[in-house]
């Protein structure tokens, strides 16, 4: 180079700050074009259309007796769906003075009383809580209980003890009629 | 000695000497692990356990390769074609029984090569780097075999990642879109399997390009020793090939031996009878339990409960389970930073008479967490979790520090050579 070269050492300096200043904006272009163009492969892994257009779920309640319970498939998910007894409703209602890690009315939870529609997926880490069949352990609180790592539920479906730091997920559904719900 | 083999009669072969004039592969093998490769004279069988590791690595390639010639990777069709391996196709049973218990192997391996590095203080100066890749190779196994896992989609398979995929929902705000994006919907479902298989074939190569580099970072500046002292010249080393090549094909054969009695006579030992059980996405099993070498993570993870003594001083902070989760990673991420938490400028324990007890009581701490990740989190499990969990994090963050700075270590011997040619004081 400096065999061509005969600029005044003032001038290299100068040339110095130019080729700088465009060696930092060509790599700071360069470095977000390639992060930009990461997106489409990051957001192939998102769900895609046919799943995203999952239908929604019904179901006819008429054949679920008064301290039944079923299990519904909605999304790939279990939902937990309880005719409750009234001894478990006034109990819901008695525990919305106790203390809750994730406190909610048993009111809110349910669009009647007497149903109790929760995703039945636990929120520590997505196992599914007991409690459904008969004869399964429910939990120290008489709602549900998860075998994993030890979370108990309620008859309103709120978290009582254990890791787990939400009640039970409450999904979006409506009654068409007296007997028949649609989730989703 | 590399000039000594340059005359050797190999190096003088005309096909030899044409390739090497183009590319010095002979050379570069010979520095590498040949007889111009100067190790530590004194190194003992526990330096071993990094060929028996690279071992298994080349094992579980070889194996994985051939599997994934016979798997389908979908929800309907993964079991079936995994039985099919066991049942139909000529020798699946051994490919697959070696697939499945090398994982099981390399892991033994790798514990006792970082147990190993932790005792005679592999990871001090000048070797922190070659360390921190170590912890990195550990990290990709831990991501590679929980994939691996999932593969034949039985019931541990799929409840094992329902529950390790939901720790990213943990993270605030965005943690149900991060797990929707890991699933690619809204359960662990076919397009997770696609995800896993696919993987669980690239991270063998990414583990193999990090062995080589570790490789690298070790022949900088070479093995440590028992001793944990220098190498000061050639009286303390002797040539690796053909000192240590043969003292690693002999660990090899036991290794290889032992294995294949598993593989042979108790091929299911290391496995969960549930895994036989084709995957239900609406029964959890009674008992969920990750492999053998996930057993002590998965107990510090469980041990985050709100009643932890750890976990009040950051209860206003974050949720338990969150607690948990950066508790699990941080167990392992924690031991990248050993070379810095280690304030002892003696590498070797056996110069360190207090970090020797301290060393052998982790390792006994390590065992106690692997044995509470098995058992479920009730009675008294649940507080032995807890304080085996606290004593892990006390060891690394407290007894490190301290002691380095408290202890007072033995006299060290001058060199290698000097340690056995000078009667010890």
């Amino acid at each position: 180079m400096s065999d061509t070269a005969s600029t005044p050492p003032s001038a290299e300096i100068d040339e110095q700050t130019r080729r700088d200043f465009l060696l930092v904006s060509t790599a700071t272009v360069g470095a977000v074009g390639t992060a930009l163009s990461l997106w489409p492969f990051i957001n192939s892994l998102n769900p895609a259309a046919d799943t995203l257009a999952l239908a929604t779920t019904e179901v006819n309640l008429a054949p679920i007796k008064e301290g039944q319970s079923i299990t519904v498939v909605w999304q790939g998910k279990p939902v937990f769906i309880r005719h409750r007894t009234a001894a478990e409703i006034e109990q819901a209602k008695k525990d919305d003075a106790a203390a809750l890690p994730d406190p909610a009315k048993d009111a809110d939870r349910v669009k009647k009383a007497d149903w109790l529609i929760m995703v039945g997926v636990c929120t520590h880490l997505g196992c599914i809580p007991l409690g459904q069949k008969e004869g399964e352990p429910k939990g120290e609180f008489g709602g549900w209980f998860c075998p994993c790592h030890g979370s108990h539920y309620d008859t309103s479906g709120r978290i009582r003890k254990g890791p787990a730091p939400q009640n039970l997920h409450v999904p979006s559904y409506e009654f068409t009629s007296d007997t028949q719900v649609v989730i989703g | 000695m590399s000039e000594q083999h340059s005359t050797s009669k190999f190096m003088q072969n005309g096909v030899v000497k044409w390739i090497e004039h183009r590319m010095p592969i002979f050379s570069f093998i010979d520095h590498s692990v040949g007889s111009g490769y100067p190790a530590p004279k004194n190194l003992s069988y526990w330096w071993n356990f990094g060929s028996l590791a690279g071992l298994a690595l080349i094992i579980m390639i070889v194996s994985g390769i051939v599997l994934a010639m016979h798997y389908t990777p979908h929800t309907t069709l993964a079991f079936n074609s995994v039985e099919r391996i066991m049942r139909d196709v000529n020798g699946g049973w051994l490919i697959r029984y070696l697939h499945m218990n090398g994982g099981s192997f390399f892991f033994f391996a790798v514990f006792i090569h970082i147990f190993r590095g932790l005792y005679f203080g592999s990871y001090k100066y000048p070797r922190e780097l070659l360390w921190i890749i170590g912890v990195l190779i550990l990290l990709a196994m831990m991501a590679t075999a929980f994939m691996g896992y999932v593969l034949p989609w039985g019931q541990m398979s799929y409840w094992g990642a329902t529950v390790i995929t939901n720790l990213f929902s943990a993270v605030p705000w965005v943690g149900d879109s991060i797990v929707t994006l890991l699933w690619g919907g809204f359960v662990v479902d076919n397009p997770t399997l696609n995800r896993f298989f696919s993987l669980h074939y690239l991270m063998p190569f990414v583990i193999l390009g990090l062995v080589i580099v570790h490789i690298w970072a070790l022949h900088t500046f070479g093995s440590n020793n028992p001793t944990g002292v220098d190498v000061k010249g050639p009286q303390d080393t002797i040539p690796f090939h053909p000192y240590f090549t043969i003292k690693d094909l002999y660990g090899m054969g036991v290794f290889l031996l032992i294995f294949c009695f598993f593989v042979f006579f108790a091929p299911n030992y290391f496995g969960e009878a549930d895994n036989y059980i084709p995957a239900n996405p609406l029964a959890t099993p009674p008992h969920i339990v990750p492999e053998w070498y996930f057993l002590p993570f998965y107990a510090i993870l469980r041990a985050f409960t709100n009643d932890f003594v750890l976990y009040w001083p950051i209860s206003w902070l974050m949720t338990a389970k969150l607690a948990g989760v950066i508790a699990m990673f941080g167990s392992v991420i924690l031991l990248a930073l050993v070379p810095w938490l280690d304030t002892s400028k003696v590498r070797s324990a056996r110069f360190r008479p207090v970090y020797k007890w301290f060393f052998w009581i982790f390792v006994l701490d390590w065992l106690v967490l692997g044995l509470v990740g098995a058992h479920p989190p009730e009675g008294a499990w649940v507080l032995i979790g807890q304080i085996s969990t606290a004593y892990y994090f006390a060891h690394l963050l407290v007894i490190l520090p301290i002691l380095g700075v408290i202890e007072r270590p033995l006299a060290l011997p001058e060199s290698i050579s000097a340690s056995v040619t000078q009667p010890a004081e």
